[in-house]
């Protein structure tokens, strides 16, 4: 039964905890995984092509890994590296095991690189060449004009490219964005496990210590898989996996918790049965595989402005009794001069109004407004200075507003800080597409490199 | 009938991104009896979520009570992509408090029928 620890949910976003991943590696798992991934940081990263955590945190987490993984001799999966699983992202991970290598004497070891970065341009060639990029959850198919609106886009990649990278002799796997449950999917397929337990074995370690309980995240869970079931164990010393904890988190950043569409088909999670071994680990059966047809998933990012911001705070009971009016004065100021959005500028203005419904917008079902609100006024616009201009007026004419009822004849408004402040550009997702592929590898670049510590201490 | 609410029956309330364009809300009840009695409730109804948040029934892509989690599970879909300016709350993070509030009748159940 080969076994898979995993330290992180995602590597890098915090450094992962080490006295939990210490115990793991006690037990001699045969594959350390972490998926370094995540949509819900927003388009921004991938469109700006930036990563979203700091790089001495990745850092941290590849380190405790790699010294890991080269101790025992066994690979080290890192799947959709810097957040974004970008062509840079990918390529400033691999320099980071060079360095860690460097610096601890490590090697020679193989590390294969995967690529998943798609350039727009080969997109659009792909559309003209007929391949439909079809669009998910009820998006429109993608055009060559929504493809000329995104900056940059990766492909998701399945379990292929790193069986492909770990058949070719890799100990350690660095991939571009990947399927988050193919990273243990992959060398479990690989040992020949049936996919229905190879993908759920990927997918309920893919979170890490968020399938155990109580709740503690960045802990290490390891888990085992053979051909008739997937066994779970918490290395925490207070965490237990138990089927109440695995069902939960079934559940957990799902649509549903039956199904788990992945490339070349679904997880069916339906008849799932789970039984407690001990305190600490669970086992679970019953999974089934459903194949269909292979498509990869494209992710891409488009730039929709410069952005500013400013933060106003409202006391007076009166301001907050006419808050929309005084709202729709203030962008009547902004459209005086400037025009409305679109006309001689393209811009976006919004007031959020914290105290009312700034967290859920149009979702907020309590009409309750409190003592005091926030407004953050933002702005994006063709450029900066736009933007700035923008949220200048608006914000200050909310400060001027002029209403049915004013006592505050000094100012309806307090500035939280009499500025605009710059905020990074914003970037919308363009692309939650699938792509129809016959070869699972066909969008992804593999290349292996042997590391080795001399050269680079020599250099 | 005595009523109580959700937040009272539920060990976790949560909501969270399930993409970018779905957001997902998961309660995790105490116990068997807690998550019997709000499944036999009908006060979850997908008519009756929809309302509580502005929303059309069709809205709500998925609701399943998920008997081996003891949990209840729905999905929404956003007006537009997480992240997407003027789009609330990019993680989906803080939208389960609404239903804190939802009142459970629990009377019969309770053998309580003063």
């Amino acid at each position: 039964m080969p076994t898979f620890l995993v330290p992180t949910g995602h590597l890098g976003f915090t450094p992962f905890e080490s006295p939990s991943f210490e115990i793991g590696l006690g037990r001699c798992p045969d594959y350390l995984v972490a998926d370094s991934g995540s949509c819900d940081i927003g388009p921004y990263p991938l469109g700006s092509d930036r990563s979203h955590s700091p790089s001495a945190w990745q850092r941290h987490d590849l380190e405790r890994m790699l010294l890991g993984a080269r101790d025992l001799g066994v690979p080290m999966i890192v799947g959709s590296a810097g957040d974004t699983g970008t062509d840079s992202q990918v390529a400033a991970f691999a320099g980071m095991i060079r360095s860690i290598a460097a610096e601890h004497g490590l090697g020679p070891f193989t590390m294969a690189t995967i690529r998943a970065e798609l350039t727009p341009a080969r997109l659009t060639a792909m559309l003209e060449h007929g391949r439909p990029i079809v669009g998910l959850g009820g998006l429109p198919d993608a055009t060559p004009e929504l493809l000329a609106r995104t900056n940059r886009a990766v492909a998701v990649m399945g379990a292929e490219p790193i069986m492909e990278a770990l058949r070719q002799g890799a100990d350690v796997v660095i991939a571009g964005r990947a399927c988050d449950s193919a990273l243990c999917a992959a060398p479990a397929l690989l040992a020949g496990i049936p996919a229905a337990l190879a993908w759920y074995l990927g997918k309920v370690l893919e979170c890490a210590s968020f399938c155990a309980e109580p709740f503690a995240g960045k802990e290490s869970v390891l888990g085992s898989v053979s051909r008739e079931r997937v066994v779970v164990e918490a290395m925490h010393p207070e965490q237990r996996c138990t089927p109440l904890s695995l069902a939960g988190h079934a559940m957990y950043e799902r649509v549903d918790p039956f199904f788990e569409h992945v490339p070349g088909g679904t997880l069916d999670m339906r008849e799932l049965v789970y039984r407690q071994l001990d305190e600490k680990a669970t086992e679970v059966t019953g999974m089934r595989w459903l194949p269909n047809s292979y498509a990869i998933k494209v992710e891409g990012a488009g730039w929709v402005g410069d952005r500013a911001v400013a933060v106003m705070g409202i006391r007076d009971p009166i301001t907050l009794s006419f808050l929309d009016e005084a709202i729709e004065w203030a962008r009547g100021k902004v459209t005086e001069r400037l025009g409305a959005p679109g006309e001689r500028h393209c811009y976006q203005l919004f007031f959020h109004v914290f105290g009312r419904n700034g967290v859920m917008g149009y979702l907020e079902p309590s009409a309750v407004t409190g003592h005091e609100v926030a407004v953050v006024v933002e702005v994006l616009a063709e450029s900066a200075g736009l933007a700035n201009e923008i949220c200048a007026l608006g914000s200050r004419s909310l400060f001027y507003a002029r209403l049915p009822v004013v006592k505050g004849t000094a100012g309806n408004a307090s500035f939280w800080s009499d500025e605009v402040l710059a905020a990074r550009p914003g970037y919308i997702w363009t692309l939650n597409h699938l792509v129809p592929v016959e070869d699972p590898l066909e969008l992804f670049a593999i290349e292996l490199e042997e590391v080795r510590a001399v050269a680079e201490m020599a250099g | 009938m005595t009523v109580v609410p959700l937040a009272e029956l539920a060990s976790t309330v949560r909501s969270k991104n399930a993409g970018v364009l779905h957001v997902t809300f998961d309660v995790l009840f105490r116990d068997h009896r807690a998550y019997g009695l709000a499944k036999a409730s009908g006060a979850l109804s997908r008519e009756r979520l929809a309302a509580l948040y502005g929303l059309e029934p069709e809205q709500i892509v998925t609701w399943v009570f998920y008997d081996p989690g003891l949990a209840f599970k729905f999905t929404i879909r956003r007006r537009q992509p997480a992240g997407t300016p003027g789009e609330p709350d990019p993680f989906g993070s803080q939208l389960y408090p609404p239903l804190f509030d939802v009142q459970i009748p629990v009377a019969s159940m309770e053998g309580d029928e003063r």
